[in-house]
Formats: C-alpha cells, structure tokens, sequence
C-alpha cells in the first residue's frame, strides 16, 4: 500500500479489506470457533445431504459405466467427445480461479485476496478432482490407461507418444493437481497450528498437530515460509495459465473446423477464471451468510470479483468474435459452414444463443456499482456464467464435431441418462468435498488475515539496529 | 554420557510480549546485546523481525532454480530418450525428436520439480516434520499461534547467564520472563 493521500471518495483511495474493530484474538476465535463448535448451520447439513446423496449417483453411474463399458453414454462418432470432455474443461477452468486469487494476486499484492483465497484453493482442488474423473473413466478401462498415459518402464516396453496433446494434458494437469495441493497445504502449516493449540479435545489436537508438522511461528520459519510463498505464487502463475492453453490444445491442435483456431489458448485462460470467479462467488455468498462472514468476506471483495468476472468476460466475448471473424475471413468453405451451423442454421444454433445471453448479455449488469453490491443481482449473474461456462463448451465441442467434412457421416448427438448423472453426480463429489473442507479445515487463512490488521506491521527501531 | 539421574536442562528464557512492535524492539536490542542463540515466535509473519535477530539465510531460491532446472532435464530428457531411442514411433511423417510438441510436458516437469523442491527445501531447511520442540513447555506458549508474541534467549548462548539475562529480558517490556526447560 502507498501513502499517497487520496481525496474524499476517490476511487483510487484503498479500501480496507477487513471492517474495523477487528484484532488478532477477534480473528482467531472467529475463525477457529467455525470448526470448534457444536452448532453447526443447519444448512450445512443441507449441503451435505444434497451432495452426499449426488455422490451416490456418481458412484452408481461409475459403477454401471465399468460394468457395461462408455457404451452407456451418448457419444459416438463423429460426436467422439461430449459430456466427458466438457464436464472435465468446465472443472478444470472453474479450477483456475483458486490459483488466480492465491499465485496472481499475491505477485500483485492484492490484499482482499486474503479473505477468499483459502476457499478459492480448496476449490481449486477439488475442481480438479472432478475433472479427472472424466477423461479418467472415458478411457473405458483406467487400469490400463495407467500405460497409455504414463511413462514409466512397463513389461511391453512401450512408452507414451509425447506429440500428443493428449500426453500433454496429462502432464499439465497432475503437475496442476500436485502443485495446487502443495501450495494449499503450505498455506494451511500456520493455521493448522492455531487449531492444534486452540482444540480441547486431546485427539482432535493431535491430528491438528501432525499435520502442522511441528509449526511454532519462529521468526526465521516465517522468513523461510514467505520466501518459499512467494516463489510457490509464482511458480503456479504460469502453471495455471499452461494448464488451460494445454487443455485448449487438446483442441487447437486437431484439424476441426471450429477447433482449429490461434485464438484458443488466451480465450481459453479467460474463459477459465471467468468460469472460476463465478464459481467462488456461487461458493462463498451462501458460506458467508451461514457462518457470518459479512465482516470477513465485505461487500468490497463481492464488488472486486464482480469486476473481475466481468473484465474477464469480456475477455471471453472478445474470443467469440475472433472465432467468427477467422471463420469468416479464412475464405475455407468448412469453416463458413461450421459459423453457420454453429449460430443459424444447424440443429444445436440455440445452445449458442443462450450461451450469449448467458456470458455476453447477462454479465453486463456488472458494470453497475450498484448491482455489484447486491449480493442476489450478483449470485443470479453468477449462475447464469456457470451455466454459459457449460454451454460454451458443448457449443465448441458437440457443434463442431457433428457436423464435419462429409455430410454422410453427420450425426446428432444425445446425452444419456448416465451422462447427467455422471456430471450432477461430480457436482454432488464437489459439494461434500468443499463442506467437509469448511467443516474441518480454517476456510480462510487466519494468520493472512492477521497481517492486515495495523498493529502487526511494526517499524524497525530508529536507532539503525536492522541488518 | 550418561547420568544416573536425568535433571531437566534449561533449554533457555521465554519472554512473553504484548505486541508486535515490542517483540520486534526487543529483538533489536536482543541482538545488539550480542546474543546469538535467539528465536522469535509470532502468530503471523512480521516484516524485518528474522533480520533483527541475525538471520539471513538465500537457499530456497537456490534449491528452487536447481529443481526447476534438473525438472527440464529430466522431462526433456525423458522424451527424447523414449520417442528417440527406446520407442521410436512414426506418427504421420513426424520427426522422432519433435522440438515443439516436447515443450509443454517438459514446461510442466519444470515447473513440478521447483515447487516440490520449493516445499521439500521449506520442510528440510526448518526441520519439518517436528513433534516435539523445548519452547512447546512454556505453559502459555499455545497463545504464540493466536495472539502473544514470544523472544527466547537458549541457554547454550555464550553469554547467557540466568540472571543478568532474565533482568535484561525483563527490561525490554516483556510482560513475563519464564525458564524454559530442555
């Protein structure tokens, strides 16, 4: 923060991220009295009754789906692809948000950050656990995919083919997985020492204390610790912007009219933390009513993301008329056909449409404060960018490959029932996962929060003792 | 060496602070008294606090762009070695050794080894995983993760002395002076 004194309402004055009166025991007893207490909201059951019993049919859909083979679902040729790449592109982007808020906004010193980026990580995380599932389970056979995918020395000597998208994706996203639970966890080592010192019951502070790993909050630990922070934020920035070029990849390299496009890597990232932003506000505007958060999580970090999703949304749109300016201006009869399928003539042209009321219309009553800073006007713009999140990816996936070269082998594609209770069903895994989070782990970061308040900025003595 | 009877060591003198601008104080003028063997203990970082006692220390960047590097070795070399020479596949005419194609997973290897290396040199260079540590002893050290800030002086500092330390402690505007045992 500098000190340049700003006039009366100016926007450029900083806002304080936490509302005043807040202190160090304040924050403490706040945040550990979510985990350690005996009433918990009753909405939290709801959650997790509603995603505990989704997570049943997800279990039931992967069970039938090993038992019978992918015949199940709704894809075939030429629609090869459908629900499962879609589901895995939507989790993997509302994935990238998490990232964006902790590694991004940390190299830029963004301090509102520190509200929600714990909850942001942890959703992260479990975002890309539902992404893996599916391309997981599309390989039929995930037992054996363990060869096709990773190279390690196998008794065929055979080895993956790194020219493959594919293999790249593989290697972006576990390295995405592992470096995203590495970064939450060294996030978590502080804070999971004030639970271990703060829980009463002996058990329960033993489990804390195993995982904080023997944290004491000595000066030189916190040196070390902020230095590997830091280099951790900024190693994850250009991770989890390679992390959705590679998953555009997957489609820029192919030869598909509609897929094989420059502009997919950028449009991709921003779709990405579009996806994500929505996502952390669908997330946390019921999670800071059920615990009380409002001084925590202010109207001021609601507004910040607001803008966030729509800066990024732009982002977006701007990617939508590249597509159809390229499609247009490369003269291909292909790919003039696949603009016109895709927005007018061809049998999925409404998806697009609702996709454009979805991400391009509905997001625009963000440009008014005053909506911003209305939490239903904010959560109901948010639902529609998660559903047009969705539709842009089956609007890229499922119209550019039912209609492709040779009109002969053109063919309509229909989700099945397996394929909804597959994607409702990883809904139902997130929820249960990011409940449990919230139920047993500090959702937001505790000792982060500590230092913004003024009294833990202290100034070197005067009399020339530092260094 | 062994005793008949284990007597508990000092391990060294707690002092309990208040606030982070007497704790950062006190380690000024803990230093400049010229003891050496100090640590401090805070609920959350505090900016200049680590120097103020003496430390310096630049190895996780060191360790981090070792891993980063052995990363993109072992990532490209993982490719060539078995798209060249333990597999060579021909898919559509392209080159066994295709440069471009074997950027992104040796980008990500990179990025891999420097974190894990970032988080594994983290643990190793404090001693993590700990589960037992002398200033833990200290009845009230629990509130150093909420809200009291904590200096120790060890007792194996050359110029400690139970005494003449425990009154300078005391003089810095620590609220309470405790010995700590081993």
């Amino acid at each position: 923060m500098h000190n340049t004194s700003f006039p009366e309402g100016d926007f450029r004055a900083p806002v304080p991220v936490l509302t005043p009166g807040q202190g160090y025991r304040s924050i403490t007893d706040k945040l550990t009295g979510l985990v350690f207490t005996a009433n918990t909201p009753r909405a939290w059951f709801a959650f997790v009754g509603v995603g505990f019993s989704l997570l049943m049919c997800l279990l039931m859909a992967l069970t039938w789906l090993l038992l019978k083979g992918i015949g199940i679902w709704g894809n075939n040729i030429p629609v090869g692809w459908a629900f499962d790449i879609i589901n895995f592109v939507w989790w993997i982007g509302i994935g990238h948000a998490g990232t964006l808020i902790s590694a991004v906004l940390l190299l830029f010193k963004q301090d509102w950050r520190m509200s929600i980026s714990r909850s942001a990580e942890a959703m992260t995380i479990f975002a890309v656990v539902c992404a893996a599932i599916f391309p997981i389970f599309h390989t039929g056979r995930p037992w054996l995919a363990i060869y096709w995918l990773l190279p390690y020395p196998n008794t065929m000597l055979l080895w993956p083919n790194f020219r493959s998208p594919l293999i790249w994706d593989v290697f972006a996203v576990s390295t995405y997985a592992t470096v995203s639970i590495v970064f939450w966890y060294t996030g978590l080592i502080p804070d999971l020492a004030t639970f271990r010192d703060r829980a009463k019951n002996k058990i329960v502070a033993r489990v804390y204390g195993i995982l904080a790993l023997g944290w004491r909050g000595s000066a030189k630990h916190w040196y070390r610790y902020e230095n590997a922070s830091l280099l951790l934020a900024g190693l994850s920035t250009p991770l989890v912007l390679s992390v959705h070029t590679v998953v555009s990849f997957d489609f820029a390299v192919a030869v598909l009219p509609g897929w094989h496009a420059t502009i997919f890597p950028p449009y991709f990232v921003a779709g990405a933390v579009y996806a994500g932003f929505a996502m952390v506000l669908t997330l946390l505007i019921p999670l800071r009513k059920m615990y009380g958060l409002q001084d925590l999580i202010t109207m001021h970090h609601i507004e910040n993301m607001a803008k966030v999703m729509l800066v990024t949304g732009l982002i977006v749109v701007y990617g939508y008329a590249c597509e159809l300016f390229f499609g247009w201006y490369s003269g291909n009869t292909y790919e003039r056909f696949m603009l016109i399928n895709r927005t007018w003539r061809g049998p999925y042209a409404w998806a697009y449409w609702m996709l454009l009321l979805c991400n391009f219309i509905v997001p625009q009553l963000m440009w008014s404060k005053r909506f911003r800073r209305n939490i239903p006007v904010v959560f109901f713009v948010c639902m529609f960018v998660n559903v047009g999140m969705w539709l842009e990816r089956f609007v890229i996936i499922v119209t550019s490959l039912h209609r492709d070269f040779i009109p002969s082998s053109w063919q309509m594609y229909y989700p099945t029932r397996w394929d909804f209770l597959t994607f409702f069903g990883t809904i139902g895994l997130f929820l249960t996962l990011m409940f449990l989070f919230v139920r047993v782990l500090p959702m937001l970061a505790i000792f982060e929060l500590k230092t913004l308040l003024p009294e833990a900025k202290p100034k070197a003595s005067g009399d020339g003792g530092s260094h | 060496m062994s005793h008949a009877v284990e007597v508990p060591q000092t391990y060294g003198l707690m002092a309990e602070f208040d606030s982070a601008q007497t704790l950062l104080d006190a380690a000024h003028a803990v230093q400049r008294a010229g003891y050496t063997k100090t640590d401090a203990f805070s609920p959350m970082p505090i900016h200049g606090l680590a120097e103020a006692l003496g430390f310096e220390e630049h190895l996780i960047p060191k360790i981090v762009l070792t891993g980063g590097i052995l990363g993109l070795i072992a990532g490209y070399g993982l490719e060539y070695w078995s798209s060249v020479i333990a597999f060579p596949l021909n898919i559509g005419g392209r080159p066994y050794h295709s440069i471009v194609a074997f950027i992104p997973p040796a980008y990500e290897t990179t990025i891999l080894l420097s974190a894990l290396s970032c988080f594994g040199s983290l643990l190793f260079l404090c001693g993590f995983p700990e589960p037992y540590h002398p200033v833990f002893n200290h009845p009230r050290f629990s509130l150093a993760t909420a809200d009291k800030f904590f200096l120790v002086i060890e007792a194996n500092d050359p110029k400690f002395s139970p005494d003449t330390t425990k009154t300078f402690l005391g003089g810095l505007g620590a609220k309470e002076v405790v010995s700590v045992n081993e």
